[in-house]
């Protein structure tokens, strides 16, 4: 078993694009259950929203890609419009169905056979990046051991992870954030001190779900496709895994938690593979190793929830549920 | 919000490592139960392209019109470059397995049929067929002269939908009333319900590989179904709630809990479709209505086993404390009724009935998956939050809704594909205007 390249692929995860993708969405995760004690488990229909909004203007409508970007954000803001309204003024548990129905809806509408010529059904769409990479600055070469379009893809990722990690913390420590961080606490309490909650929820699920699909974007840029098999409710459970290895009411908090996510994954992912390879494994084959992964998470994220509820690194004073 | 009652501080330090163990072992159980699945299902490891292993699958049975088998015919499915043929067997049935899911041309190679058999008169052939959610698609080409295709009749096709929605609705009905009955005795949302759907089937399916007659598959999987409900509530729910755990953080338990269910028996069970014995069999014709005798099956035992719990519910001294713990807990408690006793009730209840929805299911389908629950997971919530949370009654009628809405929206032009997306949205605008759900009381709820 080659130790070396094990640790090297695990290592690699930490900056590759997916986990920069998963931290953004887990830290929209964090704006709206860490920091308003919004349950939304549709984050991965914001993500689809996001991917396609952006795959569909380019190729369809032919729009450069900044537009193409405007038109994914504007449509997450509407998508966040269109659930808060009937749900926001419901109780938690409302808002949780709500959004996994809302995502599953959007998974099968971009799945069905009667809009094949927009979404591309099961096979999703493909060749819709050209755009980005034009504006890549790096000429090609070698950089870290990687081609200029891997490279760029991972600056820009990474750069939008910083700028939006830098927002959210300014935000949480403006007077705004702190009506949001009340509302979590005590709805009626910051309600009758004049505030309009509904608007403060309204205003925090539209700013997580524009980074969920700014995490889309990110998660299918490298791939060069967007498949709605990727958009299932596991994604959405995955972000809040991660949230919860990092913690809940933190900026920084998500990002790590994709960190530890996807190194462990990758850990677990070549041990196991190796170990079956070199016949000290026999009960397994390489298909069930991946499965065992999964077991893993879900069983990580139960253990997290009941002992650690704050996540990690969080602060157990910031809870959103008592 | 309601919250349950708050355990001791020091009795809190002294369960955590009592906690663990418990839920260690529930997924070991687990493990051990599921175990014998391996020699039973044992999914081939390296994938080489014969019918077996593909995951979706295009199938039927060729009779003619005295419903005489047809054997050697062949038959092809083709998309896109995508070739796929079967011959049928002594019994009439075919079977191609193909790589995925959508439209495939279907084509009854008319030379291989015996001698004297022709086609039905507007049978199409080649035919243009597509999967809906299902990875198994059924296609049925009519013979001889006794059988005419008829040209889709309207009222006809709204009754035969309206009747397998029903079905459908009832099962799903089993289902949610569990799911319904342990959110109002305990707050749960519980997303590891589709799980619990699951285990039914494929216990069945494992126990009938394993050579024990039908009849006891069935016996031993409901009774495997109430096993898991009650090693559930047991190992991990009950110590939740001693410790004081709110309803939010034992939610995120639940889907974590259904992650990890749901790759244990894909561990066992493997990705592929597996079909109960009996699975397929052709329609029959019950009046002005033609329904597949499994689906009859399936509506006369959900609405018997549903009838016996309603029962149940109003009549008995059980049934009444029942519902008073989901009335109020505490006041429960207070007058005298085991709260704990009921809860566990209620756990093994739902347990039984999801398991008796998931081999429903299967048939409905049909196929045993190992995400068969949690495909339809929404579709119980829908039922559920449509009926009202927490309601019994509400449970059944949310979700007859559900089955046959589901069912109807083809019949009204909404492509086969997108049959769970009418129900998802009905879901939410119901949400919209009331709230407390069809059947819920009126309350507060935000």
């Amino acid at each position: 078993m080659d130790f070396g390249f094990i640790l090297a692929s695990a290592a690699g995860e930490i900056f590759s694009p997916t986990t920069a993708a998963y931290a953004l969405a887990a830290l929209g995760l964090a704006v709206h259950f860490g920091y308003s004690g919004l349950l939304n488990f549709g984050q991965a229909g914001f993500m689809a929203v996001g991917a396609y909004g952006f795959a569909i203007s380019t190729l369809t409508f032919g729009v450069p890609f900044f537009v193409g970007l405007l038109i994914a954000v504007v449509a997450s803001s509407a998508f966040a419009l269109l659930l808060g309204i009937p749900t926001l003024r419901l109780r938690a548990d409302y808002l949780a169905i709500v959004t996994i129905a809302a995502a599953e809806i959007v998974r099968y509408i971009v799945t069905t056979n009667q809009l094949t010529s927009v979404t591309g059904s099961a096979n999703g769409l493909a060749a819709f990046e050209g755009g980005f990479y034009a504006m890549n600055p790096f000429p090609a070469g070698d950089y870290f051991g990687m081609n200029n379009r891997d490279f760029f893809i991972r600056v820009v990722g990474w750069a939008l992870v910083i700028l939006c990690c830098t927002l959210v913390w300014l935000l949480m420590r403006s007077p705004w954030g702190r009506v949001l961080k009340g509302i979590r606490e005590d709805e009626n309490a910051v309600r009758s001190l004049g505030k309009n909650v509904y608007a403060y929820k309204m205003q925090a699920l539209i700013i997580g779900g524009v980074l969920g699909a700014l995490a889309g974007m990110v998660f299918t840029l490298p791939r060069g496709a967007v498949q709605p098999a990727n958009y299932g409710t596991e994604l959405t459970f995955f972000l809040y895994t991660c949230l919860l290895l990092g913690g809940l009411a933190t900026v920084l908090g998500p990002v790590i938690g994709a960190m530890i996510f996807w190194v462990v994954l990758s850990l677990t992912q070549g041990i196991l593979y190796g170990l079956i390879e070199s016949g000290a494994v026999t009960w397994l084959n390489t298909v069930q190793a991946g499965q065992l992964r999964y077991i893993l998470v879900g069983v990580a994220l139960m253990l997290l929830m009941i002992f650690r509820p704050q996540g990690v690194f969080g602060n157990k004073k910031e809870l959103a549920f008592a | 919000m309601r919250s349950t009652p708050q355990g001791q501080p020091a009795a809190r330090r002294r369960r955590l490592p009592g906690l663990l163990g418990a839920i260690s072992a529930a997924i070991l159980a687990l493990l051990l139960v599921a175990a014998p699945a391996t020699q039973a299902a044992s999914p081939s490891p390296t994938p080489s392209p014969t019918n077996q292993t593909f995951q979706n699958n295009i199938s039927g049975f060729l009779r003619d019109d005295t419903r005489a088998p047809l054997a050697d015919v062949t038959i092809t499915a083709t998309k896109g470059d995508f070739t796929g043929t079967a011959k049928s067997s002594a019994n009439g049935s075919w079977n191609i397995g193909v790589p995925e899911q959508g439209t495939y041309t279907v084509e009854l190679d008319e030379s291989t049929l015996p001698e004297g058999i022709t086609l039905a008169e507007g049978q199409e052939n080649p035919r243009e067929v597509t999967f809906s959610q299902t990875s198994n698609l059924s296609v049925i080409f009519a013979f001889g002269k006794g059988i005419v295709v008829q040209q889709q009749d309207f009222g006809q096709n709204l009754l035969n939908r309206l009747v397998a929605g029903l079905s459908f609705g009832l099962l799903l009905a089993l289902a949610s009333v569990g799911l319904s009955l342990i959110f109002g005795t305990t707050g749960l949302t519980n997303f590891a319900h589709g799980e619990m759907v699951t285990l039914g089937a494929v216990l069945v399916f494992t126990f009938n590989a394993m050579g024990l007659p039908f009849w006891l598959a069935l016996v031993l999987s409901l009774l495997g179904g109430a096993l898991f409900g009650y090693a559930q509530d047991r190992g991990l729910w009950r110590p939740l709630r001693r410790r004081g755990t709110g309803l939010v953080p034992m939610m995120i338990v639940s889907i974590g809990l259904a992650l990890a269910v749901r790759y244990v028996i894909q561990f066992y069970f493997g990705g592929a479709t597996q079909q109960l014995p009996f699975a397929q069999s052709p329609e029959v014709q019950l009046g002005p209505v033609s329904i597949s005798p499994n689906n009859l099956w399936s509506l006369g035992i959900s609405a018997v086993v549903i009838a016996l719990l309603g029962l149940v519910l109003l009549k008995t001294r059980l049934g009444k404390a029942t519902r008073a713990v989901a009335d109020n807990p505490a006041l429960a408690a207070a007058s005298g009724i085991d709260v704990d006793g009921v809860i566990r009730l209620v756990w093994i209840t739902g347990g039984m009935l999801a398991a008796l929805g998931g081999i429903l299911w299967a048939y409905y389908r049909p196929g045993v998956t190992f995400d068969m629950g949690s495909a339809i997971l929404l579709l119980i919530f829908a039922g559920v939050t449509l009926g009202g949370l927490g309601t019994v009654f509400g449970a059944l009628v949310g979700s007859i809704i559900v089955g046959i809405f589901v069912e109807l929206t083809t019949v009204f032009g909404l492509a086969a594909d997108l049959k769970y997306v009418g129900a998802l949205f009905i879901m939410i605008v119901v949400l919209l205007f009331r709230p407390q759900g069809i059947l819920g009381r009126r309350e507060r709820v935000g």
